[in-house]
């Protein structure tokens, strides 16, 4: 047989029936759900009369809209409450396993899947939110789709779809002391645009991504959409493996070892061809902040903001006044001068147990600037509590960060977590589109580490040479 | 979901690249239950004055694109969260096709689930309609998909491609859902085939 990619295996492995013309239906091993892309497939479900396929394969759990202060007192928007509400009316309904808001395994979708051993490799795993990208770091076939498929996937299992092309990204080399997967990330989206990816599905591949932990990798396949990638992905190899062994929905005993023997057969070939290559040096990226209005608008913490009458092609000039205008930059100033009024390090990007506690190393025995309001908003109960017991909690709220509950929180601002207009923000998230975190709310796209920089200087800092 | 033949109808050009959907719809409209009732959503911030009054500037404003069905739009539109609540409010709005340069790929596939046409064009074409719809009020297209045509007032054309699969679905207004469950004896034998050869993907989520 011909030599092939990780993608084209899964992909060949999950066809149930293909056209002539390529259109394939594909079978989907794994659906995660959340309340705000739900219930109107559940209802399309219930008008049509149907029933889930395999409620065996969904997992559910509230996120975008959940409180991350006390739960124990009840949603103050009545509205939230109201969609929360229907989830857990769905569920019971159609058979579907839900971790409900007071569940301790209750958190981000995409933080939950991996760490309960959901998210497996060689599957295909969809979700209503396009961040299922994340998934794509052990191996399996993620994406984000729209609530008619989620309705679609109920009822059949199965998608339609049209085989994506395939685009490797290639780091190799070590990264600088202090640099992550986000700033990897942000690199390549800055080098692709936002479009890059439109059509592809991108495996990561190089010594610099082999080298990154699963939670690393996590971040890195997570933001592949904001390249135009639906799916990003990271071939399976024994970090993978350590990572979801003993995980509760992990299969075990001679079962995992049928599995892992399956999945170290599942990375590309040597020889197989990508439809298009992107190579990166590690040692050039340095810490990555955005600047605009979208996540390609990015640029070295070391840089400057860009002037927009240096460029020639007028949309661009067009899109980067806009931009500039909207975020209150000057064109040519030091990114380092941008002073910001809060930090917010969560989100399913970035709030895993490894992204707290090197934010917490970065704050143990700092203290955040006057001027700034910082919070910490942990992945899922199980880091929240994990964090406590090492103490990083301590650690955050003796420098004066906010300890929250679990929840997609302030990413986009969905819940009572919101930027006033004009508020500037160094956020851990993935998106820093127009009033992302709140009606006119300024967001800086950062990792962990520059976040929590920039929280106690009150400005941004370059983090290798920050004591 | 209504099928998509042609139609004939009033252009609204949205001069901006990279309209991501959380610009389409705000994340506040995504607490519904419902698919209807998101037109009062779409481009919330953007139809707005800081001071919350309708900004007059804003083209959807303006009487000229009020009953406009067709929008005009620049690169990567629809980029973002999948929200299907983009397409939704579109559509509530009263616009069943949307011509582009380039769409990212999830707002792309929610348009066809919704019977939204989503035209591709190239980037010259694109800047000449943009150049006809803001030269004169009233400017109209055709947009035929069974020809895959977009007709401009003065009778000359461009020629779009579109996947056949999802032309016929849409030509039709077929349910995507019944034609799979067409299959159901193909994705059972597929579920019995697989379990044996991967059977820890068949455990139950609990």
């Amino acid at each position: 047989m011909a030599a092939q990619t990780l993608f084209e295996k899964i992909w060949n492995d999950h066809v149930v029936r293909a056209e002539p013309d390529g259109t394939t239906l594909l079978y989907i091993d794994r659906h995660l759900v959340h309340e705000v892309t739900s219930p109107q497939a559940f209802e399309g479900l219930a008008v049509a009369g149907r029933t889930p396929r395999r409620p065996g394969a969904a997992l559910a759990v509230p996120d975008h809209n959940v409180p991350t202060t006390d739960r124990r007192v009840a949603i103050a928007d009545p509205i939230s409450a109201k969609q929360i509400q229907t989830l857990d009316d769905n569920c019971k309904t159609f058979g579907i396993t839900m971790f409900g808001m007071n569940d301790i395994r209750q958190g981000v979708v995409h933080v939950i899947g991996p760490e309960q051993g959901f998210t497996l490799p060689g599957m295909t795993i969809v979700c209503g939110d396009s961040h299922t990208s994340t998934h794509g770091a052990f191996g399996a076939l993620a994406f984000g789709i729209g609530t008619s498929e989620v309705e679609h996937v109920l009822a059949t299992q199965c998608l339609v779809q049209k085989r994506p092309k395939t685009m490797e990204v290639r780091v190799d080399g070590q990264l600088s002391p202090r640099c992550s997967a986000k700033d990897v990330i942000l690199a390549i989206i800055g080098k692709i645009g936002t479009a890059g990816g439109t059509g592809y599905v991108i495996e990561y591949t190089g010594s610099a991504i082999r080298a990154l932990s699963m939670e690393g990798r996590m971040t890195l396949c997570n933001m592949s959409i904001e390249g135009g990638a639906r799916a990003g992905m990271v071939a399976p190899d024994d970090t993978t493996f350590a990572y979801i062994e003993g995980r509760p929905m992990a299969p075990k005993g001679a079962l995992w070892d049928q599995a892992v023997t399956a999945w170290r057969q599942l990375a590309t070939d040597p020889g197989a061809k990508y439809d298009a290559v992107v190579e990166l040096r590690a040692e050039t990226i340095a810490p990555q902040v955005t600047w605009g209005t979208s996540p390609g608008m990015v640029t070295g913490v070391d840089g400057n903001v860009p002037d927009p009458r240096t460029m020639g092609d007028d949309k661009l000039r067009q899109a980067t006044e806009r931009a500039l205008e909207y975020m209150a930059l000057l064109p040519g100033m030091p990114i380092r001068d941008i002073k910001i009024d809060k930090v917010f390090i969560g989100s399913c990007t970035n709030s895993r147990i490894e992204d707290l506690r090197l934010a917490a190393s970065f704050a143990k025995g700092k203290k955040v600037a006057s001027t700034v309001h910082a919070m910490v908003v942990p992945g899922s109960g199980l880091v929240k509590q994990q964090a406590e017991q090492e103490g990083l909690d301590r650690i955050f709220k003796e420098s004066g960060f906010e300890w929250r509950e679990a929840g997609c929180s302030m990413c986009l601002a969905m819940n009572a977590d919101v930027l006033q207009p004009g508020e500037r923000c160094a956020s851990t998230s993935n998106r820093n589109f127009e009033g992302r975190q709140g009606a006119g709310g300024r967001t800086h796209l950062v990792s962990p580490a520059m976040a929590v920089a920039a929280a106690v200087e009150g400005h941004f800092v370059d983090i290798r040479h920050w004591s | 979901m209504d099928a998509f033949t042609t139609i004939t109808g009033l252009v609204a050009p949205l001069d901006r690249l990279n309209v991501d959907t959380d610009q389409i719809i705000p994340k506040q409209f995504l607490k519904t239950i419902k698919r209807t009732g998101l037109r009062e959503g779409l481009f919330y911030d953007w139809r707005r004055r800081k001071d919350g009054s309708q900004d007059p500037a804003f083209f959807l404003n303006q009487p000229r694109y009020q009953k406009a069905t067709i929008l005009l739009a620049r690169d990567n539109f629809g980029c973002g969260s999948s929200r299907e609540h983009a397409p939704w409010a579109l559509l509530d709005q009263g616009f069943r096709c949307v011509l582009a340069p380039s769409f990212a790929d999830i707002f792309y596939n929610n348009c066809f689930q919704n019977g939204i046409l989503p035209v591709v064009l190239t980037g010259p074409e694109i800047q000449a309609l943009f150049e006809g719809v803001t030269a004169r009020e009233g400017y109209q297209l055709t947009v035929d998909l069974a020809a895959q045509q977009v007709t401009m007032p003065d009778g000359a054309s461009y020629h779009f491609e579109i996947d056949p699969f999802r032309k016929d679905c849409l030509y039709r207004g077929l349910d995507a859902i019944g034609l799979t469950l067409q299959h159901a004896g193909r994705i059972t034998e597929y579920e019995q085939r697989r379990r044996t050869q991967a059977p820890w993907l068949f455990q139950d989520v609990r």
